[in-house]
């Protein structure tokens, strides 16, 4: 305690030297004095009194010394001397430092906002008890790529695996809660018993669901979040055993889940429910469907590929006890698959992510070269001062140390005004990025991230002042004193070209990666989606309640509504859509033709289409008929398919009039046939970037059953954004109780179904633009010195009789030398590099030369900017005045 | 030779307090000179050992100091024994007092140990 309270006054001590210093020399002078008379006092003479004194004092100045050490602590005084020195410098060139600390903050900022983006997605693992456990498993589809599960695979394998400590299904459930304004829909799930189980976490007030929860007409219940509880609520902890109404059903709420807790697979799942599905029904019913997410948590000591091959074996066996048609995509399942639920959630993105941080580890490098620059410059003037100090006896580490202090204090600057920096660009990132970017809620500057920062900030002061200081040390003390020095000027200039060179080369890199994402951008937005985009509003409307519980009445709400929006001024045409494409919605059933007996075509997208849905979307006819009011239930079955999926089925017959069974009917010789009465254009459903465009088309009541979540499609005169208030009423006065949501006009859906190239070409565009600016006040700042350097052998060039535009001409060459060699040498690095972008392309070679050519221009132009102002002020140089100053 | 400077230290840091404790607030030559009186000139300090030691005990929070006016009017640097001083010298004086009385044991006639 004692020793602390030392320690703290010694460090204390290093910041109130010249104060201390002081006061010992006035104690020791009072001291003299007051001997000094009881000396005197004593009958001793003047001068006999003053060295008695002196003498028992013991020697002034090493009194002065001992107390001194005593008073810091002498390595750190240096550490302090250095830093005061250090920010004397800073202060001196105000203009210097001010840059250089901008430059490292952007470098430092941007790769701290994109680590902060990263870091919940790519690095840090779930928040969940051992999280590495939880897997993500999906059946495989012939191709080997993964499929969700159906129930009757659920069941099977959770009943009989031994690989799983647990195992749980999810699907989405939205149900719709009565508000005192507007009826809200919320988000939530439908879970198997065992979901809070296989992640591990459990309800913070009430219970977890347990299997009697879970079972066919079992009991209504709920778990709600901590931010529904809190809204809904007031986090009330005698909500648990209250009922809650939603869907016009009575659920008791059983419990609470924690506040930190996170539910990666539904991120914005409000509420969880059992899934309750009948596990006694037929194989080929609804519940067989290919629509549940699977997870489960691994027994300890379990490899995910023994858990793999043991859940493959179940599923082949659960395949043959159903040989004729295991679920309603017909075929038998191929195997299955387990993932890391970690790498699973960040598969979808983490190629774009890792480009995205390489990038922005580039812009920082370019920052650091573009810094190291700046102090080779301030060191080549400073040349005199370390030779000065070094003769006055400072060791090389000495200078070195104190060189490091100074670019340490200056990243630490750039650190500091980084960090603020990211704090806004997070805002701005989570603003920009992708809806499906995982994990969105746990992006934001935490400690990880503020560590992060100042690791690489230290690595920065580090890495940045290391070759100036080493330089500037190296420098012969004998040739630094002399005035001008021309050895020492010319290896900087080696450097300090070589920087430039290799910011030229990184800024090329930036550039063609912009380069290509843009142009792939806009090969990708010149596809035609199949339909017509302009001037359209989408809305998705749920129906809810109890009064709708036939399929009948639910048609009728949805044609009263259809009959009202019609009727809205400024609207032009209007239609429903089970599907809609581009939003992100995704349904697909398989189709049994005729022509092709036992055998179950591979699946294609399913539409439910009010009539007149292709008129109203422009979707061309092909061939045949398209759906109309008289294709309606009791009528034969109408299907219309498209135009892939024609020419996919009857290479070489009419598909007109060949005859289908649809949706559940497939595979059951008591149904009826349906008939293909039309084909119509290929539409994107999924991406612009994707060719999947097999579907097939029926009226709503024509389908086994009519869908309660619709989408509209609305045609309009104007902006159809406007459009969206006077839509929405005219559906709620059929019923005011219908909650609306995912309203968007087309182009939007377009734009955000390409999200996250979008996300990832704002970014790399950024970048470039950072990276370029970089690089040219490099070729600037090296030409410039350069320039300023020369002054007196451009004078002497200038009086031999050069002309100005020969020494333009002189000074330009060298800088677009530099330029030009970086060009070359980025290019080399660019088509390695843009290799790590290739998932993001589309269109276009990573090696597009139309790309890299636009890119070299760019980079040239600005390059020749940047040397032309240099460039010019030799030019200008006055060869009289210049010989003069020697 | 380290060891017995500490030693030495570590007894001036006791007589500085014992000192300050009985004489109230006192500049660094006043200290001296009453150390050198009270050891009845048997001790004879190098006065400039005594300034680190006063700033060590300042350090440690067991002393205060403040300048004023001394008796015959200069300015004067003044330590006086703060509370956690006081505690430090009952606690080390205690210390001392065993350990004299442990050696005095030792060194005393041998009849006694019998």
């Amino acid at each position: 305690m004692k020793k602390l309270r030392a320690m703290t006054a010694r460090v204390a001590g290093l910041f109130s030297a010249p104060r201390r210093e002081r006061e010992i020399a006035d104690e020791l002078e009072s001291h003299l004095e007051l001997h000094i008379e009881d000396n005197l006092r004593s009958g001793m003479a003047a001068e006999e009194a003053r060295r008695a004194a002196i003498l028992k004092l013991g020697g002034v100045e090493q009194v002065k010394q001992i107390y001194r050490e005593r008073g810091t602590v002498p390595f750190m005084e240096a550490l302090v001397y250095d830093l005061r020195f250090a920010i004397r410098q800073l202060g001196k060139y105000p203009g210097f430092s001010l840059t250089a600390a901008l430059v490292l903050a952007i470098g430092i900022g941007a790769s701290t906002a994109i680590f902060s983006a990263v870091n919940p997605i790519l690095f840090r693992t779930l928040p969940y008890p051992d999280a590495g456990r939880i897997m993500m498993i999906w059946e495989m589809r012939s191709g080997g790529s993964p499929m969700d599960v159906t129930f009757g695979t659920f069941h099977g394998l959770s009943e009989r695996n031994r690989s799983f400590d647990a195992m749980a299904v999810m699907k989405p459930w939205q149900p719709t809660m009565l508000g005192t304004r507007e009826p809200e829909r919320f988000e939530g799930q439908r879970v198997s018993a065992d979901y809070f189980r296989v992640l591990g976490i459990e309800p913070m007030v009430g219970r977890d669901f347990n299997a009697s929860d879970d079972r066919h007409n079992g009991p209504n219940v709920v778990v709600l979040s901590d931010a529904l509880w809190r809204r809904r609520f007031a986090g009330d902890r005698a909500i648990v055993g209250q009922k809650v109404t939603l869907d016009d059903t009575l659920y008791t709420v059983i419990g609470v889940m924690p506040r930190w807790f996170e539910d990666v697979l539904a991120p914005a799942a409000q509420l969880w429910a059992p899934l309750q599905y009948d596990p006694s029904l037929p194989p080929d019913g609804r519940e067989w469907g290919h629509h549940l997410r699977m997870v489960g948590r691994l027994s300890p000591g379990v490899s995910k590929t023994q858990a793999r091959n043991e859940i493959t074996v179940i599923l082949h066996s659960l395949a043959q006890m159903y040989a004729k048609g295991y679920d309603s995509s017909g075929g038998a399942p191929d195997g299955m698959i387990v993932n890391p639920l970690q790498d699973d959630i960040a598969r979808g993105v983490k190629p774009a992510l890792l480009a995205i941080l390489g990038a922005v580890l580039l812009v920082l490098l370019i920052a650091c070269v573009n810094v190291i620059n700046l102090l080779l410059a301030r060191g080549a003037q400073r040349g005199a001062e370390f030779a000065m100090r070094h003769a006055l006896g400072a060791g090389r580490l000495r200078l070195v140390q104190q060189l490091l202090t100074e670019s340490l204090l200056l990243a630490l600057i750039g650190g500091a005004l980084g960090i603020l920096l990211a704090k806004v660009g997070v805002r701005l990132l989570v603003a920009l990025s992708p809806a499906d970017l995982p994990r969105l809620g746990a992006i934001r500057v935490d400690h990880a991230v503020l560590f992060f920062a100042l690791g690489i900030t230290t690595l920065v002061g580090l890495v940045v002042g290391l070759m100036p200081a080493l330089h500037a040390s190296r420098s012969d003390p004998h040739t630094g004193l002399q005035q001008s020095s021309r050895t020492t000027a010319g290896n900087h200039q080696l450097t300090r070209r070589a920087l430039v060179v290799s910011e030229v080369a990184i800024a090329l890199v930036l550039l063609a990666s912009a380069g290509l994402l843009l142009r792939s951008i806009q090969r990708l937005f010149a596809i035609p989606p199949g339909f017509d985009a302009s001037h359209m509003l989408t809305l998705q409307v749920q129906e809810y309640g109890r009064r709708f519980d036939s399929d009948g009445a639910r048609a009728r709400f949805f044609e009263q509504a259809l009959q009202a929006v019609r009727e809205v001024p400024g609207v032009t045409d209007a239609a429903f859509t089970s599907q809609l494409p581009l939003s992100g919605d995704y349904e697909s059933f398989g189709v049994e033709f005729e022509a092709y007996p036992n055998e179950i075509a591979g699946p294609g997208f399913r539409y439910a289409v009010s009539p007149g849905y292709f008129e109203m979307m422009r979707i061309p006819l092909r061939r045949g008929r398209l759906l109309t009011e008289r294709d309606r239930a009791g009528a034969p079955v109408a299907v219309v398919l498209s135009e892939s999926y024609a020419k996919r089925m009857f290479p070489h017959r009419d598909p007109i009039g060949q005859r289908v069974r649809i949706g559940p009917n497939i595979g059951h010789a008591d149904k009826p046939w349906g008939m293909i009465v039309g084909v119509v254009g290929d539409v994107k459903q999924l991406s612009l970037a994707l060719n999947d465009s097999d579907a097939f088309y029926t009226t709503p009541t024509q389908w086994d059953w009519v869908d309660d979540v619709q989408s509209l499609v609305v045609r309009t005169r104007g902006d159809a954004a406007a459009m969206a208030p006077a839509i929405r009423e005219a559906i709620w006065s059929i019923d005011k109780d219908q909650p609306i949501v995912r309203i968007a006009t087309m182009d939007q859906l377009v734009a955000a179904s390409e999200a996250q190239r979008h996300f990832a070409l704002v970014l790399f565009a950024a970048f470039a633009v950072a990276g370029l600016l970089l690089a040219a006040t490099g070729i600037y700042g090296v030409l410039s010195g350069s320039v300023t350097e020369r002054t007196r052998e451009i004078g002497v060039r200038a009086a031999l009789g050069a002309s100005p535009r020969a020494i333009l001409s002189m000074v330009l060459r060298q800088g677009m030398k530099l330029a030009g060699v970086g060009t070359l040498l980025g290019l080399v690095v660019a088509a390695v590099a843009s290799r790590a972008l290739i998932t993001l392309l589309f269109g276009i070679s990573s090696l597009d030369p139309l790309t890299y050519l636009g890119v070299i221009a760019v980079l040239l132009s600005v390059s020749a900017i940047a040397c032309w102002l240099p460039a010019h002020r030799a030019a200008r140089v006055d060869p009289a005045i210049t010989l003069r100053a020697e | 030779m380290g060891d017995k400077t500490d030693v030495w230290q570590g007894t001036l840091a006791l007589m500085v307090l014992k000192t300050l404790e009985t004489m109230g607030p006192l500049h660094g030559y006043g200290i001296a000179r009453r150390i050198e009186q009270t050891s009845g000139n048997l001790l004879s300090l190098n006065y400039g050992t005594l300034y680190p030691a006063l700033l060590k005990l300042e350090q440690e929070g067991s002393i205060a100091s403040e300048w004023g006016m001394s008796e015959n009017k200069r300015k004067a640097k003044f330590y006086k024994l703060t509370r956690a001083g006081r505690k430090q010298l009952e606690r080390e004086a205690r210390d001392w007092e065993q350990a004299a009385a442990i050696v005095g044991r030792f060194l005393a006639p041998s009849g006694e140990r019998a």
